[in-house]
C-alpha cells in the first residue's frame, strides 16, 4: 500500500532531531508538525517572520496579525519570536535553519527540484521556495512518486521550470524513502507492501538498490 | 519633528501616475488598508507596485487591480487573486516574480545604501537569466540590485508623532524593510501616540525613515484563511 499523506508526514517527522529549527512548507510538510516524536523538541520557523509556531487557534481566537506562510491563522508557543521578512530570510540564507521540508512536482537524481510553476497553467510565483531550496542545510521533499496518470516524478531531468539545482538531499514519497547521492537516487526504505520492483518501475531517474531494502513500519 | 497628517487622503498627496510604490504586508496581514482605499479613490494609474502579494480579488491591492490602476507588479507570490491571473494572461499587466527573501533584501538594501548584493536563491532557474553569477566558497550566487520606491506605504500597530513604529506579531513582515526604502514613506497606524509615549527600546522602525504618519480608521483586518483547531 502506498503511504497516505499523513503517513508521509509521519515518516518525515522521524527525521527531526532534538534542538532542530525547522521550516515546513505548505501542504504535506505542514502535517509533519502533528507527528513530532516524543522527547524531540524542535522550533518551527515561518518565513513571513516567526519562530515558535504553535497549533491552530481555538475557535474564535484567530488573530489577523498572526499567520503562517500559508496565510493560515496560527498561535505562538512560549519562547517564540517575531521579526521582519529580511531578518527571516537572513536566518534561512545564513544557514541557521537546520531542516527544510517542502513539496515538489518533480525531482531529479541529481537533486534538482521543480515546484513552483506549470507554464500555461499556473503562474502563482515562487514565494520563498527558491530562497529555502538554495540555502537550507538539509532539504527533504515530500511528494507523490508518480502523477495521477502514472508518470514518474523522480526523473533524470525536470520537465518543469526549476526551483533550484542539486539541492535536494532526501525524498519521502508515497512509495519510498530515497536519498539523493552523487550517483543518483539511493533506495533506503519502501512503503508497506510495496516491492522494490514497484519502486523501480515508478522511478525514471537512476535508482541504486543495495542489499535488502527494509519496509517502513507504522 | 511632527510628521502627522490628517488622514490617508492627505498622506498620499504627491503620488502620481506612473510612480513606483512599495506596499507592506504579507497576504492580507499588515497591509495599509486606509492608504489603499485612498489610492483607489484618487484614480491614480499606471502604478508599479512592489509588494509581496497582490491581495485578493476584493481586498488589498486587488482593489487597485480591479480598477486597472496597476501597470506592473513586483512580487513573490500572487496566487490568491483571479483577476490578477486574468489580467496577466491577457497581457494587460506586467509582473516580475522575485524569490521572497531576495525581494525583502532588495528593499532592505535600497534603504541601507547598498546598491547590489549576491544571493544563492534562483541559481540555475529562470530567475538567473541575464544576471551576473559569481562563485563564493564554491557556491554560485546571483547579483541582485536594490529597490527604491517613489513612495513606500507601511502599516504599523503603534506609532508616534516622530514616526517611530512598532509592528505586531507577523504583521511586521515586509513593512519594516519597505519603510526604509521609500523616497517618501507613509505610515498608517492603529494607534497614534505623542512622541515619548512608546518605549525607545521597543521601536522596530525609527522615525528617521518616516515622512508622514496618520491614525488609521475602520480597520477590517480581513483574514485570508481562518484555520482553527
Amino acid at each position: 500500500m502506498a503511504l497516505t499523506k499523513e503517513q508521509i508526514a509521519q515518516r518525515i517527522a522521524r527525521e527531526l532531531k532534538n534542538g532542530y529549527y525547522v521550516n515546513l512548507g505548505i501542504g504535506i510538510p505542514t502535517l509533519v508538525a502533528n507527528y513530532i516524536p516524543e522527547g524531540v523538541e524542535v522550533v518551527l520557523q515561518s518565513e513571513n517572520g516567526m519562530l515558535g509556531i504553535g497549533p491552530f487557534p481555538l475557535k474564535g481566537e484567530a488573530d489577523p496579525d498572526l499567520i503562517n506562510a500559508g496565510k493560515q491563522t496560527v498561535t505562538v508557543l512560549p519562547g517564540g519570536s517575531f521579526f521582519d521578512s529580511s531578518a527571516s530570510f537572513g536566518m534561512i540564507r545564513g544557514g541557521h535553519v537546520d531542516l527544510t521540508v517542502l513539496g515538489a512536482f518533480e525531482v531529479t537524481d541529481k537533486g534538482d527540484i521543480a515546484s513552483w510553476k506549470i507554464p500555461g497553467k499556473m503562474v502563482k510565483g515562487m514565494g520563498g521556495a527558491m530562497d529555502l531550496v538554495a540555502s537550507a542545510k538539509n532539504i527533504i521533499v515530500a511528494m507523490q512518486h508518480t502523477s495521477k496518470d502514472g508518470q514518474s516524478k523522480l526523473l533524470k531531468e525536470c520537465t518543469l521550470p526549476l526551483t533550484g539545482v542539486a539541492r535536494v538531499k532526501k525524498i519521502v514519497s508515497d512509495l519510498a524513502v530515497i536519498e539523493v547521492t552523487d550517483d543518483g537516487f539511493r533506495l533506503l526504505e519502501r512503503a508497506p507492501g510495496v516491492t522494490v520492483e514497484d519502486i523501480q518501475e515508478a522511478t525514471e531517474g537512476r535508482l541504486l538498490i543495495e542489499g535488502d531494502i527494509p519496509e517502513m513500519q507504522f | 519633528m511632527n510628521k502627522v497628517v490628517k488622514d490617508a487622503i492627505e498622506a498620499i498627496v504627491g503620488i502620481e501616475d506612473g510612480m513606483t510604490l512599495m506596499v507592506g504586508g504579507f497576504g492580507l496581514s499588515g497591509i495599509p488598508e486606509n492608504s489603499i482605499t485612498a489610492l483607489v479613490n484618487s484614480g491614480v494609474k499606471d502604478l508599479t507596485c512592489i509588494s509581496n502579494n497582490a491581495g485578493v480579488d476584493d481586498f488589498g491591492l486587488g482593489l487597485l487591480l480591479q480598477k486597472r490602476q496597476i501597470k506592473k507588479m513586483i512580487s513573490s507570490y500572487v496566487g490568491e487573486n483571479a483577476e490578477f491571473e486574468r489580467q496577466l494572461l491577457a497581457g494587460e499587466l506586467e509582473v516580475d516574480l522575485i524569490p521572497q527573501g531576495t525581494l525583502a533584501e532588495r528593499c532592505r538594501a535600497g534603504g541601507a545604501g547598498i546598491p547590489a548584493f549576491y544571493v544563492p536563491a534562483g541559481y540555475g532557474t529562470e530567475v538567473a537569466e541575464g544576471k551576473e553569477i559569481r562563485i563564493f566558497d564554491g557556491k554560485p550566487h546571483l547579483l541582485e540590485h536594490a529597490l527604491i520606491a517613489d513612495f513606500a506605504i507601511v502599516k504599523a500597530w503603534k506609532g508616534d508623532t516622530h514616526g517611530n513604529l512598532i509592528y505586531r506579531n507577523t504583521a511586521n513582515n515586509f513593512n519594516q524593510s519597505m519603510a526604509t526604502a521609500g523616497k517618501i514613506t507613509i505610515a498608517e497606524v492603529e494607534e497614534l501616540v505623542p512622541a515619548g509615549t512608546l518605549d525607545p527600546n521597543q521601536i522596530h522602525t525609527p522615525g528617521i525613515y518616516i515622512q508622514r504618519i496618520f491614525q488609521g480608521t475602520d480597520y477590517e483586518k480581513r483574514i485570508e484563511r481562518i484555520t482553527e483547531r
